[in-house]
């Protein structure tokens, strides 16, 4: 067997709350948000950054959470799907996927909405395929992406007094 | 079989004397690992043999994009969101631009770099072809010193490149020179988002009433490394691009790309595409 590295001291805030773990330096963020600190919002789908359902934001930017260090994300601010609601009340990008009928399995529903709220972020009012871009790195088998779609397109009709994302 | 995730060490140096320090005292032993967008990939599949890596990701020296009168410098850690939203690259440099926004998905665009997508040395990268139509050169860092070489001939095989075991990807540099050059970029792939390529074309050329005066063609997926096709080049220079020039332009191109079958395409399909990319990029000229 292999020789082993130590665990190394990760500081990091998460949905607001500052968290110190323990992790092997090269373990992937999304194992340390599951099985560290039990925040299993958060799918594995492919494992390779095709898929977009282990997606997090990192100091506010979209990222794959399987394709980083937990290293990395020492210092960093990370927001989970767990952060994206406020208590028992859902984001208008949330309440739009459940009236939309934008999920079905659910496994790709977390890297969804976090991909929806970063696209809101950064475009308020998003063209068409400014949406289908800001969708593109997310793979779904169910939903065939229309009501997907007409989720986002719902969110920001809902929002369109307020900052999307931001409750 | 995925990796065994305690064998692999992954440090954080300091600062980059620091990094360049441990890289010349132990040459091979440490490998620069910056956004990871493609080692955490092989690491999941259990296909990363090399498991001691130094962490770039937090080096100052390594970010930002600097621009004077007579060209344009990027640090290697420039993620491909950084370059596509930057508005003089997106003036001068558009074939950069859309080579960034069509690499991986906006999750990707935001961790991957360029510096990456060079020593990575994948013969699909995209940005690759865009940097050599744009004449780019790179710097090399070391403990020993600097050195500035010309991107061209960077690779020289599949995996193999002009960089020693203690020398550190510092920035690449394009030279401001493309102004009024016309500019085509193409990525062929198996969909229209977050696909490798089959093959990828860049091309730029200088023309006054309808003569090519020069012109810079590259491709990326038909040979061992993303290749400067400068045979299909001098084939080009002070002519029209009219059908008979095209036509010997395309077989130029043919005896000058290795294109191979593999699991994203045929050989035949990456020839008859490239071929094709060429002489969209030159009717374009003749317009």
């Amino acid at each position: 067997m292999s020789e082993s590295v130590s665990r190394i001291n990760i500081a990091c805030r998460v949905n607001g709350a500052p968290r110190r773990v323990q992790a092997y330096p090269m373990a992937r963020l999304l194992d340390v948000l599951r099985e560290e600190m039990h925040l299993t919002g958060t799918k594995e789908g492919c494992g390779e950054g095709e898929c977009g359902a282990c997606a997090v934001l990192m100091n506010g930017a979209i990222v794959n959470s399987c394709l980083v260090p937990a290293v990395e994300a020492d210092g960093m601010d990370i927001r989970t799907i767990e952060g994206i609601a406020r208590g028992e009340q859902l984001s208008a990008v949330q309440e739009a996927f459940l009236e939309c009928g934008g999920a079905q399995c659910g496994i790709c529903t977390p890297g969804m909405v976090i991909a929806s709220v970063a696209l809101l972020e950064r475009h308020p009012h998003p063209s068409d395929v400014e949406i289908r871009e800001g969708l593109a790195g997310n793979l779904c088998r169910c939903t065939g992406y229309q009501k997907i779609f007409a989720s986002v397109v719902r969110a920001c009709e809902a929002t369109s007094d307020k900052r999307p994302g931001k409750q | 079989m995925r990796a065994y995730i305690p064998a692999y060490d992954l440090r954080v140096p300091g600062s980059l004397s620091e990094t360049l320090a441990l890289l010349s005292r132990e040459p091979g032993v440490w490998q620069p690992f910056a956004g990871g967008t493609d080692l955490m990939v092989l690491l999941e599949a259990g296909k990363l043999s090399h498991k001691r890596y130094l962490s770039v990701a937090k080096l100052e020296d390594l970010r930002g994009i600097d621009v004077t009168t007579a060209d344009v410098t990027l640090g290697a850690l420039t993620t491909y969101s950084e370059i596509q939203n930057h508005r003089l690259l997106q003036k001068e440099f558009p074939l950069l631009c859309t080579a960034a926004r069509e690499t991986g998905s906006i999750a990707t665009q935001n961790r991957g770099t360029l510096g990456g997508n060079i020593v990575n040395a994948s013969p699909a990268a995209d940005s690759p072809p865009a940097l050599l139509v744009y004449d780019a050169e790179i710097e090399l860092i070391s403990a020993r010193g600097v050195r500035w070489l010309p991107y061209h001939g960077f690779h020289t095989g599949y995996k193999k490149m002009q960089i020693a075991p203690d020398e550190l990807l510092r920035a690449v540099r394009l030279p401001r020179r493309v102004k009024k050059w016309r500019q085509y970029y193409r990525k062929v792939g198996t969909r229209r988002a977050q696909a490798i390529s089959k093959v990828c074309f860049a091309g730029a050329a200088l023309v006054e009433k309808g003569t090519i005066r020069d012109v810079r063609i590259a491709l990326g997926s038909v040979a061992p490394i993303v290749l400067r096709a400068v045979k299909t080049e001098d084939a080009l220079f002070g002519k029209k691009a009219t059908p008979t020039i095209i036509a010997a332009a395309r077989e130029t191109l043919a005896q000058e790309i290795a294109p191979i079958d593999d699991i994203r395409s045929t050989a035949r399909y990456r020839l008859r595409v490239a071929q094709n990319l060429l002489e969209e990029f030159l009717s374009q000229l003749a317009k």
